[in-house]
Parts: structure tokens; C-alpha cells; sequence
């Protein structure tokens, strides 16, 4: 009746855990553990306090020498919890891992019933049902696969960098791939950090030009990631590197060719300095861009659109850099991992019409300011509106797409924080009046609250309340010429109207446009609001649920730097995962009977990992092992029964639920007598 | 002649078709017919069931049996067969998997015979008269066979050896089941005998199939213009030929018809319908769930569409209604 793998006829062996009261004092557990040994093929039942403990283990490892078991079952808690535990404690005694099997008695049944007598009914038709699925498990070899030791990291801000510096001075080799022109990301940006109000450049160039010439990086930017297939340690990617139009190994950014340009007065909205000033169409992003080399700009450069251009810029490049026919390179290569830091943008505060931001010229967004700052920016560190004035008023609206229900819900962490930062930084650059319009002040973090402590006392202006409207209608003399920001102060109940100069938005974080793109190209996931999705907020924060695949930044949700730079640890889950050099692969994975695939397709788009093809020579779908993560859809998909999944076959499933329906009082055979 | 090896055919609940597949053999028969002695073959010779009863058990080599069984007399019949008989061969569809006469299933009992002896348009009967099973006239008793509850399989009665799938079953896989009795090296008890991979794999349209299906929407063969060299599925026709096994040689699709599945599961599967489902669900290209209730609109008949052959052979079985 059984096929028992050969001669092998089961001897089960049974025990459910006490788990001190947890179980035990619902279930009775003397009783299911009487009734298991009254079932065909157990040999031992047994109950115990704690059965993961270490005499627990040691009783099945006992049980297994002496009694000669060759099927173990644990009823206890959630095999995500145990299932580990048990199946090494089984190989320990010899005995293959996947000839155990878990019921969870806990989760499933103490912890949720209260009825004594019930519960205990319930756990016996559980215990059944595996100790008649046993019967039928095979004995399964984990496959184990190489991990190339190569890192790829895509996106070169503060996350990428850091992670990059980390792994290759522990002497692996780096791909970083930017997007922009330079690394640096939204860091390079900032004049002051907050808490700390160090600067920005001064922490971060040294570790742009330590990715430049770190021996174990290279550097690829205006570059992205094209196509990447493979799985955890042997991925194939295709980096596409976009034309600079210039010969990265030859230009050295002496800026000669900028200065020579045909263009005398820079004409075009800079990117980098959000439009605030104009570039050329030979440019570098700003001075310190990381790798110091300039690039074309083909929608502007005459010469990309009549061929006409003088071009002073080639004749003025002594090192003969310039190239205008280049086109796009692509680069193949092979790592084990992978660590995506692509980071976050802002709100476009034009969603939120109310703040006048794109149609009242005085009204910036906090990136903004951050450029207006910024002692290398478009204004040198002056602050000045879009008249070339010096603000005597300025109002911070903080939570523009954030913690609302018509833009985004979340909190975006950061903005609190950087408000701060910029209502100090322009007092002390104007010394304007600054008010700050809040809904609530978030500022948890180490040295944060005395951060907020201290710009209280300078002297800034809190105002609690959801600003409803700027506006530049003037209702009494001195709004004229002022944009008045409407709002009810919550904390003394009425509706102010406060003039000022220049306001700033300060805009929230949310998923780069192309999120979406990335989390179907790497395989990963994203949450509802699109940030892309960590294997476990505690235990496995940087983790994706695709194995090597790691996320490191804002990119997995809104972060400071601290946070972001912290995070940079997947660079040391990477690094883990390098040093083992090779990873164990659950064998529950599921696999096309060949001869007996029609080659319909029907299985092809279902899987989730894309772990299946259609091998087109012999017209049948193949399964890729090492991305099968068993989930089992393709299984139930297969509408001719041939993919079978390790761990989960058909007779294993049908002689559980047989073992539960029985239980439950329902005959599956139905006597003759019932059709008459 | 005695040397020779007999066969027997008979019907239960089915159609005619079967053994209309049986002449279809043309020439062929005369090659069956030298081979073996047919001793029972009620459709096209006169035999009674005592004629069956006089023989020894186990005399002839096989019979098959097509027909679902229905009623007591089927039963009978069947069980004698089976004593009668080496081989026992449940022949097409319905002794296979139930076929058309289980797609009854879906009604109780008392339904049926309502409707066929009152409600039926065609019927006139004001004094409510039902069939009995025992009926005294003129001192004499009348029996009828007794209407089961459901329809069942042959295997759900008796024990079968083989079976031979199909609606009817093709001359080409009766031929080639009759050599390999004949042959005498018998496969293993229990064999479908035809091929056990999915009709897709013989298809004249399978490179036309697409990587990815993703159903919009779910038409129905009288309903369109069928091209005739694509993929059903891929026009929205319901094929069920990836969830049927093949050895047909794609008989309707040739007559550009989508499969209907009358040749039932491979026998790795449990439930065919089930099967098919579970696939087509999965490879729909709507999301919520009005479009997945648009979309379903087209299959106004899903157990008659995924079932056709084989309700009483799959997990569902039959319909029970509520406080039964
Ligand atoms: C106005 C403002 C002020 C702030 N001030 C502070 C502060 O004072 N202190 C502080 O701690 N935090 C501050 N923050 C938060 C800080 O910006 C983030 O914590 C930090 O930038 C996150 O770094 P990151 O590397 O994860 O992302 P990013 O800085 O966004 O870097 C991501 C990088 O990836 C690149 N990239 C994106 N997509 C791709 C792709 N598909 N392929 C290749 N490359 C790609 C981008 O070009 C970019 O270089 C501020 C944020 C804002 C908006
Ligand atoms: S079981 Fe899941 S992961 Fe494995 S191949 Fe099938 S669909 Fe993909």
C-alpha cells in the first residue's frame, strides 16, 4: 500500500514539545502523544518540555540509533521558527534531513483556540496527517552553487559608495554603476549635514575620489545596468555606458574645453544645479564631480545638429580627449552578488497646486535651497530670491508629499531635520526672520531633539499647523509685494496669514521613476508604496527575497545618511556570502518531467523568479534549479502533471489531507449502499 | 477454431458511438475477425445474458465495456463481465471517466426524473406517472432496472484492467490494443492505453503557441472566424488539449474545433478540469474583479467546458445540493 522507498518500511518516530505552557496548556499533549503511538508506522511517541532544547534534540538523536527511526515528526511551534533545528539534529544521527517533518501545534492550534478538548482533537488530526505524509518522503540532497566573488553596485551615492569602499578594501573587486555623469548622489548636493552641520563636500569627496582610485573599483558612469539573468552567485549583467563624446582615460578635467566653447555666456538650464544656473554644452557638473571628466550635451552642442561648429572645444584639448563619434559601449560581466543603492527623488511639489510652487517664482523646493546654500552653487552661498533680492522673511513648509492622504502617507524622516538645517543655514546667510510650519517635529535620532533645542533658542519660529494656501493675492498693505502663507496655527486656534520673501518647500522622499523598471530587471520586490522591499524590516533588512540580490540606502525606504551609511551594511551581507564562496540551495525546488512535458507553455510566464524557459531544440519547458525558489506555482499550473516539486508530490499531499479529512469524520471512499 | 482467443463488447450508459468505432475498423475488423472468436456482442449480434452466465469464469480473454453505469442492471451486467472475463477493458469515455451521461451529476436524482417525465417540453403526463421498479399486472410482475443516485465509471463498479480513452476511441488505438493482447506482453494493470504526455505535443498549431498566453478574453468556436493554422488558446477558444492526454492525433483540431477533452487526464493528474482551471486561471491577463467577471462571461458553461468527459471520475463527482 505504501511505496516506503524500497525495503525502507517507516518507523516513525513522534514527539510533540510541551513548549513549557505554551502548547501544554491548551493542548493535552499526553494524549495526542498516547494516540500517535497507536498509528501504523510509529515506532516511538514521546512528549517533552522543550523539544528544540538541546536534550530534546538528543532524544530524537537517541531514538534514531537506538530504535533504528527512518521518519521523525515534531509537533511543536512554526517550522519557520524550528524546522532548521530538527533537521539537523535528524542529519546528526545519520539520518537524511528531509525525512523529517513539522507540525505546528502552536501557532496553528494553541495559541489560537481556547477550547481544551477541541484543540486537542485538532492537534490529533494534524499529527496524523503528517505521520501519513511521511510515509511517503524521499531522502533530497541540498545542491550547493559557487559564488563568483565580484560585487555589483548600481547607484554610486553616499549608500553606493560606502558599500563599494567597504568591500573593496576587504580586497573583492566592485563594479559601481552611475547613472549621472558622477557619483555623489543627492550628498553631493548639500552644502551642511544636519545634525552634526559639518560639510557635506568635505565628508564626502574624499570617498568619491577614493572609489576613483581604488584599485579593487571600477568606476563606470553615465552607465546602467541594460540586463542582468543568472541567480545568487553567478549573475550576468550588461552594463550600456552612454556617450560622453570624450575619452574618459584621456580627459583629465583641465576645463580648457569648456572655457574654449564657441558658446562665450553658458545658455543652457545646469541639471545639477536644478536650473538655478546655466552650464554649457561641454560641461562638467560641478568641480568636485567624481570622475573629473567633462561631457557633450548632443541636444545642445551645434555641432550634433549642423556639423558647423568651429569646434574650438577639440582644437583647445591638448590631450586630443574630445571624440564625437563615440558611441554607447557595452561592458559584460560576471559577479556573485549584487547590492542595488539607487536611492530616492523628491516630491514634485506641482502635484500640490496649493503651494504655488512653478508659478510664484519665490517659492523653491528644499533641493533647491540646498544648491542656494551651497558655497560652490549657482549663487556662492548667497541667498537671494529669483529678483536677485536678499529675503528679509522666509517660511518652511514642511510635509509637501508626506503624511497625506492625497500625495504620499508615509513620513519621509528627513525633512524635520533638514528644515532645520536650512532655516539655520539661511538665517545665518540672510539673516531673515524663518518661519517653520509643521505638522508634528520628528526628530528622533542621536543628538537630533538638542539639534531642534538649539535653533528654538536661536530664534527661528515654530508655527504648528498644515499650511492650506501661499498666495501673492495681497489682502492688507503689508502683503503687497510678499507671498502670504495661510495657515491655522493649531496651537493657539486661529487662522494666520504670515508675509514673507521666499518660501521653501520641503519636499518629501518617494521611489525613483524607474523603481519599478529596476525591481522587475533584479528580480526583487517592492512595497505598496514603491520603495523596494526588504526580505525582513529586523532580522533581514537588506536582504531582497532574491538570494545575492542586496539593497543598501533610501531606495529601500526614506533615510538620513547615517542611516543610509549604516545600511551600506549589505555590503557586509555581500561580503559573508563572497567569503563562504558557495551557498547551499533548499532542494524543495520543482522540476519538468521531460519526457513528459507537451510543451504547451502554459507554465512559462507563471513563475515569479522567471526560473523557467522554453529550451526551443526540443520544444519542452526547463527549470532552472538555482532560481526555483518552490514556490509551487508552476506545479499546480502544469495542466498535464509534468512538473513535479521535491518535498511536495502529489502522493505526499494527498496522504495529508487523506490523514486530516479521515479524521475530520469524512470517508473519501464512498459505500456503493449511497447510490441506491 | 476453438484455439482461438474470444472477446466480448458491451454497453452500458453511452451513446452507440463506440461500437460504431468498433466498425469503424473497416478492413481491419476482417483482421480481428480472423484473429479472434467475438462470443458477445449485443449491438450487432443476438446474445442473451444467460448465453454469458453458461460460460466458464474466466473464458474469454477480454471484453470491453463501454457506457457508464447508471442503473442496476448495468451493474449486473458489468459484474458478470468482470467474472466472465480475463481482461476487463473500460472503452471510451464513459466507462473511462463517466463522459457525457456523468455530466448528470450536476442534478439529484429526483430532478432528472421530474423533468424528464413531467416538466420536459415535449411531455404530457397529467396523471404524474413515474417509472417503477416493480409494477403487478394481471398477476404478473414487471421489474425495471433500479435509477441510481449517480453515474458512475466503470472502475467506481468493477475492477478494470486497461482502458481505452477517447470519444469514441480512434480505429488506430483499438487496432493497436487488440495486437497487444494479442501480443500477450500485457502493460501494466491499470494502463491507459494511449500516449501519456498532453495533446499539445502531437498538434499540428503547437509553434504557434505564444510564451505567454494572457487570456483578454474567452470566445466560443461558434463565435468567431477560427484561424486555422494559430493556437486555439491563443484566440481565446477554450482548448483543453494541454490538459488531455493525446493519441487522438489531434482529430478536432484538424476539423479546426478546440479539444474537448475527451481522451481525460495523463496519469499524473487526479482531476483533469481542476487542472485545466487552475492553468487558464493562472495565465488570465485581468486583475480585478470585475474584468475577471467579464472575462469569465465568456465560458458560460465551465463544468460542460472543463468536465465534459469526465465529471464522475474527478474530484468533484457530483453535486451535492445544500441540506443533503
Ligand atoms: C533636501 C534634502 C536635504 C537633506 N539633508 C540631509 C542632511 O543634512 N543630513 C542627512 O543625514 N541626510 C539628509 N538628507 C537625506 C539624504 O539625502 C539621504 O539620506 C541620502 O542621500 C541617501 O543616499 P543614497 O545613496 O541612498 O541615495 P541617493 O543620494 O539618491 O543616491 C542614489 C544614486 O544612485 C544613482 N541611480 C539611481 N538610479 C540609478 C540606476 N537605475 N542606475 C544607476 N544609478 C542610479 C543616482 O544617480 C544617485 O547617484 C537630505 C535629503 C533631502 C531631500
Ligand atoms: S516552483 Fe515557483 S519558483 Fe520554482 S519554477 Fe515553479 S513557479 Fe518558479
Amino acid at each position: 500500500m505504501y511505496s516506503t522507498n524500497g525495503n525502507n518500511i517507516p518507523r516513525i518516530g513522534f514527539y510533540i514539545c510541551h513548549c513549557g505552557h505554551n502548547i501544554a496548556s491548551i493542548v493535552d499533549v499526553v494524549e495526542v502523544q498516547k494516540y500517535a503511538a497507536t498509528l501504523p508506522g510509529v515506532t516511538v511517541s514521546r512528549d517533552y518540555k522543550y523539544m528544540c532544547s538541546d536534550p530534546g534534540q538528543e532524544l530524537i538523536q537517541q531514538d534514531i540509533k537506538e530504535h533504528n527511526l527512518n521518519r521523525i515528526v515534531v509537533a511543536s511551534c512554526s517550522p519557520l521558527l524550528h524546522e532548521h533545528t530538527f533537521r539537523l539534529a535528524a542529519e546528526k544521527a545519520g539520518l537524511n534531513p528531509y525525512y523529517f517533518h513539522m507540525v505546528n501545534v502552536r501557532e496553528n492550534v494553541s495559541w489560537v483556540h481556547d477550547n481544551k478538548e477541541q484543540a486537542t482533537e485538532k492537534a490529533k488530526d494534524l499529527a496524523r496527517a503528517a505521520i501519513k505524509r511521511v510515509f511517503f518522503h524521499k531522502p533530497l540532497e541540498k545542491k550547493t552553487v559557487q559564488i563568483k566573488p565580484d560585487v555589483l553596485i548600481v547607484g554610486g551615492g553616499i549608500a553606493g559608495i560606502h558599500s563599494a569602499l567597504t568591500i573593496a578594501n576587504a580586497g573583492k573587486h566592485v563594479y559601481l554603476v552611475e547613472r549621472e555623469p558622477t557619483i555623489g548622489g543627492h550628498m553631493a548636493m548639500f552644502d551642511k549635514t544636519f545634525p552634526t552641520l559639518d560639510c557635506a563636500a568635505c565628508i564626502l569627496t574624499p570617498k568619491m575620489s577614493a572609489v576613483k582610485s581604488h584599485p579593487n573599483i571600477t568606476l563606470w558612469t553615465y552607465s546602467e545596468v541594460e540586463k542582468i539573468d543568472g541567480f545568487v552567485g553567478n549573475y550576468k549583467a550588461t552594463i550600456k555606458r552612454k556617450p560622453r563624446y570624450v575619452n574618459e582615460e584621456l580627459c583629465v578635467g583641465c576645463l580648457d574645453c569648456i572655457e574654449a566653447c564657441i558658446y562665450k555666456e553658458a545658455k543652457y538650464p545646469d541639471e545639477f544645479n536644478l536650473g538655478l544656473s546655466k552650464r554649457k554644452p561641454i560641461y562638467i557638473p560641478f568641480p568636485q564631480a567624481t570622475p573629473q571628466v567633462v561631457l557633450f550635451d548632443p541636444e545642445t552642442c551645434i555641432d550634433f545638429k549642423s556639423h558647423r561648429c568651429k569646434k574650438t572645444c577639440i582644437e583647445a584639448c591638448e590631450r586630443n580627449a574630445i571624440d564625437l563619434k563615440q558611441t554607447a559601449k557595452f561592458e559584460e560581466i560576471e559577479v556573485g552578488t549584487v547590492i542595488i543603492s539607487t536611492g530616492f527623488k523628491t516630491y514634485d511639489p506641482k502635484l500640490s497646486p496649493q503651494y504655488g510652487y512653478g508659478k510664484l517664482p519665490n517659492v523653491y523646493t528644499s533641493l533647491e535651497i540646498e544648491r542656494l546654500v551651497n558655497a560652490s552653487g549657482p549663487t556662492a552661498g548667497e541667498v537671494v530670491t529669483r529678483d536677485g533680492k536678499k529675503p528679509e522673511s522666509v517660511g518652511i513648509i514642511h510635509c509637501v508629499g508626506s503624511r497625506d492622504e492625497k500625495s504620499n502617507k508615509w513620513c519621509s524622516r528627513v525633512c524635520c531635520m533638514y528644515s532645520l538645517k536650512l532655516a539655520h543655514l539661511i538665517k545665518e546667510h540672510t539673516g531673515a526672520e524663518v518661519y517653520n510650519f509643521y505638522i508634528d517635529m520628528r526628530t528622533p535620532g542621536k543628538g537630533y531633539e538638542e539639534f531642534y533645542d538649539k535653533f528654538m533658542n536661536e530664534g527661528v519660529h515654530f508655527i504648528r499647523g498644515r499650511v492650506a494656501e501661499v498666495t501673492d493675492w495681497a489682502l492688507v498693505p503689508e502683503e503687497e509685494n510678499k507671498l502670504t502663507i495661510r495657515v491655522e496655527d493649531t496651537l493657539i486656534g486661529v487662522v494666520r496669514r504670515i508675509p514673507v520673501d521666499m518660501v521653501v518647500l520641503s519636499v518629501g522622499l518617494e521611489p525613483r521613476e524607474d523603481a519599478s523598471e529596476i525591481r522587475r530587471m533584479f528580480n526583487i520586490s517592492c512595497s505598496s508604496e514603491g520603495f523596494f522591499l526588504e526580505r525582513h524590516p529586523k532580522l533581514a533588512p537588506v536582504n531582497t527575497f532574491t538570494d545575492g540580490i542586496f539593497i543598501a540606502g533610501a531606495c529601500q525606504g526614506p533615510k538620513d545618511i547615517p542611516d543610509t551609511v549604516a545600511q551600506a551594511g549589505a555590503a557586509a551581507e555581500a561580503l559573508s556570502l563572497i567569503s563562504a564562496g558557495k551557498i547551499e540551495l533548499e532542494p524543495n525546488t520543482a522540476q519538468v518531467i521531460e519526457k513528459y512535458c507537451s510543451g504547451c507553455k502554459s507554465c512559462i510566464p507563471l513563475c515569479p523568479y522567471t526560473a523557467i524557459s522554453f529550451k526551443e531544440d526540443i520544444k519542452k519547458a526547463y527549470i532552472n534549479e538555482a532560481l526555483c525558489k518552490g514556490c509551487g506555482t508552476c506545479v499546480a499550473a502544469c495542466p498535464s502533471g509534468s512538473i513535479t516539486q521535491n518535498m511536495f508530490e502529489d502522493e505526499q499531499i494527498f496522504s495529508e489531507i487523506e490523514g486530516l479529512l479521515k479524521f475530520a469524520g469524512i470517508e473519501l471512499e464512498e459505500k456503493e449502499v449511497e447510490h441506491a | 477454431m476453438p484455439d482461438k482467443p474470444k472477446i466480448g463488447f458491451y454497453w452500458c450508459a453511452s451513446c452507440g458511438g463506440c461500437e460504431e468505432s468498433v466498425v469503424d475498423l473497416a478492413e481491419d475488423i476482417l483482421m480481428v475477425t480472423g484473429a479472434v472468436d467475438i462470443v458477445f456482442w449485443p449491438v450487432a449480434m443476438d446474445f442473451k445474458k444467460s448465453d454469458v452466465e453458461k460460460m466458464d469464469d474466466g473464458s474469454i480473454l477480454a471484453t470491453m465495456v463501454n457506457g457508464a453505469i447508471r442503473t442496476s442492471e448495468q451493474e449486473e451486467m458489468a459484474r458478470l463481465i468482470r467474472r466472465k472475463s480475463k481482461i476487463v477493458i473500460a472503452y471510451g469515455s464513459c466507462a473511462h471517466l463517466g463522459g457525457i451521461p456523468s455530466l448528470a451529476n450536476e442534478f439529484e436524482k429526483a430532478e432528472i426524473l421530474k423533468y424528464i417525465y413531467s416538466d420536459a417540453p415535449s411531455v404530457i403526463n397529467k396523471e404524474e406517472t413515474y417509472p417503477l421498479t416493480e409494477f403487478k399486472h394481471n398477476g404478473r410482475y414487471v421489474t425495471l432496472p433500479v435509477f441510481r443516485n449517480i453515474v458512475r465509471t466503470l472502475d467506481q463498479v468493477i475492477d478494470v484492467d486497461y482502458y481505452l480513452p477517447g470519444c469514441p476511441p480512434t480505429p488506430k488505438l483499438l487496432k493497436q490494443a487488440v495486437l497487444t493482447l494479442l501480443s500477450g506482453e500485457l502493460p501494466p494493470k491499470g494502463a491507459v492505453l494511449a500516449p501519456d504526455y498532453a495533446l499539445c505535443e502531437e498538434c499540428p498549431r503547437k509553434k504557434t503557441k505564444p510564451d505567454n498566453v494572457s487570456f483578454t478574453q474567452f470566445v466560443k468556436p461558434h463565435m468567431m472566424l477560427i484561424d486555422k493554422e494559430k493556437c486555439l488558446l491563443a484566440q481565446g477558444v477554450i482548448c483543453m488539449g494541454p490538459a488531455t492526454r493525446a493519441g487522438c492525433e489531434a482529430l478536432c483540431i484538424n476539423g479546426n474545433m478546440p479539444c474537448s477533452g475527451c481522451f481525460g487526464p495523463t496519469s499524473r493528474v487526479k482531476d483533469q478540469g481542476a487542472k485545466i482551471l487552475s492553468s487558464i486561471c493562472s495565465n488570465i491577463e485581468a486583475k480585478s474583479e470585475d474584468e475577471i467577471d467579464t472575462l469569465l462571461n465568456g465560458i458560460p458553461d465551465p463544468v460542460g467546458t472543463f468536465y465534459r468527459y469526465g465529471l464522475a471520475a474527478s474530484l468533484l463527482r457530483k453535486k451535492i445540493q445544500e441540506g443533503k
